[in-house]
């Protein structure tokens, strides 16, 4: 008992609290450093391939065990642009931070592109892959649009959030929410038009080149994504005008 | 001789002897976390909209309820009393994100799904709760089981919460079109999708659950 007692008394002095308190957290920082480190490298490999992929999968239908890393290789030429539409020499989209460039005033962004070349004549453009970046409701939302060789009609989209609400806004995400940009066109004649998720869900506009039915419940996040495209589109104009046929 | 007695007695409990295979089951009905001590509510409101997230948020929520008691019992004669919720939160946090970091490494699709909920764990009422309550004054096995059974009987509200609010909120059931592939036309109930509806729903499941077992408050 006598014991017992002395221990307690021992655990409550402030110097072993202290001892105590500084020890869990070098332990703790200790593990969660190494872990962190261990597996940066695995880390970094599933962010790139994933990068990969959804770029890719905006123009192309990927089969389960296709080899993504090849494909790309083989037929994506990316490059960096500025807001001018001027090639910048020497860098390559992994050294651009689509977060960090958002930040930015739009006429200083870096533009990360990706031309899809043809399969037999690498010479042609089929498609070109854009970046977006933008804020959706809770936190950031980004994505891939790619166009078709016109430098106007949308192939694909696809959209990654990082918090918006399941079941609702993070319907942005789906295969079914994402078809709905199939087909639509960026410029009206010679001005950005952009492409507009409207309020409401179930509605036909298959006449309408800039606008896509909403997603009911989630009008903020589609608010979101249309401020996104508009921004991104501002920013990428200058480039698809010189493209743009 | 009755210590002798005694000595041989403690030693002959089994891993899974009565007392102990209470742990599991007390947590699913007679003392569950939610509707019963009403914990972890926030949890069970927000990511029930769907039944694919709240089953891996109750996987996930189990694990780290079951590893952070281990570590907290095996550490509970060494804790100072006035610094104890900071060791728990220390431990909980470290749980929390190594899961997190290994998940992004070795399974990065689940990850993905899971990113901001993974992070809620930490401030789940029913972790701490389980330390403080259970961990700090009994060994490491029945922790461990504490934690299994909690987090099970955390799993099975969200479950049932998931269920009802994904078919009828959108139809489906772990993302499977239950009305289109019987053809029957169904919109979809909006409020079940809100938060209001699961706090309903929540509400409803609690009377039933506690006129079944005949569970009064104080």
């Amino acid at each position: 008992m006598q014991t017992k007692n002395a221990d307690y008394n021992v655990r409550q002095s402030n110097l072993y609290i202290v001892l105590y308190g500084a020890i869990l957290t070098i332990v703790c920082g200790g593990l969660l450093a190494l872990a962190s480190e261990g597996l940066k490298e695995k880390q970094q490999a599933n962010i790139d391939l994933e990068q990969k992929k959804n770029i890719l999968a905006t123009v192309m239908e990927l089969k389960e065990g296709d080899n993504v890393v090849e494909i790309y290789n083989s037929r994506v030429k990316a490059f960096v642009i500025d807001y001018n539409g001027n090639v910048k020499e020497g860098m390559t989209p992994e050294q651009v931070t689509v977060a960090a460039e958002y930040k930015k005033p739009a006429g200083e962004r870096l533009l990360p592109v990706y031309e899809i070349k043809n399969e037999r004549d690498p010479t042609k453009t089929d498609n070109v892959v854009l970046r977006v970046y933008g804020y959706g409701l809770w936190n950031n939302i980004w994505g891939f649009v790619s166009l078709k060789s016109d430098f106007n009609t949308v192939q694909g989209v696809k959209f990654q959030h990082a918090g918006e609400t399941p079941g609702l806004g993070a319907r942005i995400e789906s295969e079914e929410v994402q078809s709905r940009y199939k087909g639509k066109s960026i410029f009206d004649g010679d001005v950005v038009a952009s492409i507009a998720m409207m309020k409401g869900e179930g509605l036909d506009y298959s006449e309408d080149d800039h606008k896509v039915d909403g997603m009911s419940g989630a009008t903020l996040t589609g608010k979101g994504v249309n401020n996104m495209l508009k921004d991104y589109f501002a920013c990428y104009e200058k480039y698809l005008r010189k493209n743009k046929k | 001789m009755a210590e002798v007695a005694e000595q041989v007695e403690k030693k002959s409990e089994g891993l899974f002897s009565k007392k102990n295979r209470k742990l599991i089951s007390h947590p699913l009905d007679l003392e569950n976390p939610v509707t019963v001590q009403v914990l972890g509510i926030c949890s069970a409101l927000a990511v029930t909209t769907q039944m694919k997230p709240a089953f891996v948020m109750s996987l996930g929520l189990t694990i780290v309820t079951a590893s952070s008691n281990v570590v907290i019992s095996m550490m509970r004669n060494t804790i100072p009393s006035r610094i104890r919720i900071i060791v728990q939160l220390a431990v909980v946090s470290l749980w929390v994100i190594l899961v997190d970091q290994i998940l992004k490494a070795y399974v990065y699709d689940v990850s993905k799904q899971l990113s901001v909920f993974v992070g809620l764990i930490i401030t789940n009422c029913i972790v701490m709760g389980r330390l403080e309550a259970y961990a700090m004054s009994n060994k490491p096995w029945p922790s461990f089981l504490d934690g299994i059974g909690n987090g099970i009987g955390y799993g099975l509200i969200l479950m049932t919460l998931a269920f009802v609010r994904e078919l009828f909120g959108s139809g489906a059931v772990f993302g499977f079109k239950v009305f289109e592939a019987v053809s029957l036309p169904y919109q979809g109930n909006g409020l079940m999708l809100l938060p209001a509806g699961a706090c309903i729903l929540l509400g409803i499941i609690i009377w039933v659950q506690r006129s079944i077992n005949g569970y009064r408050e104080g």
